[in-house]
């Protein structure tokens, strides 16, 4: 169970952590607790999952990689199957079952922009069915942060 | 702002040290005392130019951010919904602003639209401890909207399907732990 220590760890490294010798003890002492403390609890943060990562969060597109958002209309009777078809695929990144007539919504992440396009036509080709490609035109203010 | 970070470095301008940097970092930030000592060790360079490097890399915005990514079904947020909003183009970036200023959106995005079938323009993720504090929050972008949402839907996950961090080869950046 998470307490109040547990909390204000969340809450604040959420912020930002910063870049120096002893990054821990700076933090910890911002936080009013020891560098131990601080770097033991988040291990165990780790450990028990309530945090799925610790430490620099990457600008996917920044890395000149393309990325991008897609999704399929499968009949109920077709989707096992092609879920396994799309998963095979080593581009795609994250896949979620959607409740809405476009069903499977995937990330796609490529080594090179240019090769989001044949990937698409390679899934498409595979499992017959179109896929919709909602690439990211803008983005607005990330709030990366979340209450707890 | 130094002249590193005036001059609108494409992409590739990263490096190989950059690069072996933000495969290090795939790892997370190790937990002891000197975790940067730690990852320059890792890097093959000395710490000091480490810690350099990750600042440059964090101004550029190549990092988004040092800090926990906690987890949201963990945290007891175990309605996640994508919401859609099909807005005016000419609006949707102001529109778009407003609403990923919202403290319970945490990513808002234009996407395209696919007509017939997709009419959405805006895409703004929402988090919420079930759903009905979704649908308040739905309330919430709506009235932000006004009169400017013409159509509006919300797609809540019904299973995770695969979930793996995005890929990043050793040779070429393609991903990272980032977000899309």
């Amino acid at each position: 169970m998470m307490d109040e220590v547990d909390r204000i760890i969340i809450n604040e490294l959420q912020e930002g952590f910063p870049v120096c010798e002893r990054p821990y003890a700076a933090a910890a002492e911002k936080l009013g607790l020891t560098e131990a403390v601080l770097i033991e609890r988040l291990g165990r943060l780790l450990e028990d999952g309530v945090l799925s990562r610790f430490g620099p969060l990457i600008h996917a597109e920044q890395l000149g990689g393309g990325l991008t958002l897609a999704a399929m209309q499968v009949p109920a009777a077709d989707l096992e199957r092609v879920i396994e078809q799309v998963n095979a695929f080593p581009e795609v990144a994250h896949n979620y079952e959607r409740d809405h007539v476009l069903n499977l919504w995937f990330v796609l992440a490529t080594e090179r922009p240019e090769q989001v396009g044949a990937v698409i036509a390679a899934i498409e080709s595979c499992t017959g069915y179109p896929v919709y490609n909602f690439p990211k035109e803008e983005e607005y203010f990330l709030n990366l942060r979340l209450a707890v | 702002m130094n002249a590193v970070l005036d001059s609108g470095d494409p992409p590739s301008a990263l490096d190989a040290v950059d690069r072996r940097i933000l495969i290090a970092c795939q790892a997370g930030l190790p937990l002891v005392e000197r975790p940067y000592h730690a990852m320059a060790e890792t890097v093959g360079i000395g710490a000091d130019a480490l810690m350099q490097r990750l600042r440059l890399l964090l101004a550029r915005g190549v990092i988004r951010r040092i800090g926990v990514v906690p987890n949201h079904y963990r945290l007891g947020y175990r309605a996640n919904g994508m919401t859609v909003w099909d807005v005016p183009d000419g609006k949707v970036s102001e529109l778009g602003a407003r609403v990923g200023a919202l403290p319970f959106v945490s990513h808002c995005y234009r996407r395209p639209r696919h007509l017939p079938l997709w009419p959405y323009n805006l895409f703004a993720m929402v988090h919420g401890h079930d759903r009905a504090e979704v649908a308040g929050q739905i309330e919430a972008i709506r009235a932000c909207l006004g009169p400017d949402c013409r159509a509006q839907d919300v797609l809540f996950s019904t299973r995770i399907l695969k979930k793996t961090g995005l890929r990043f080869d050793k040779d070429q950046g393609g991903g990272g732990a980032g977000t899309v």
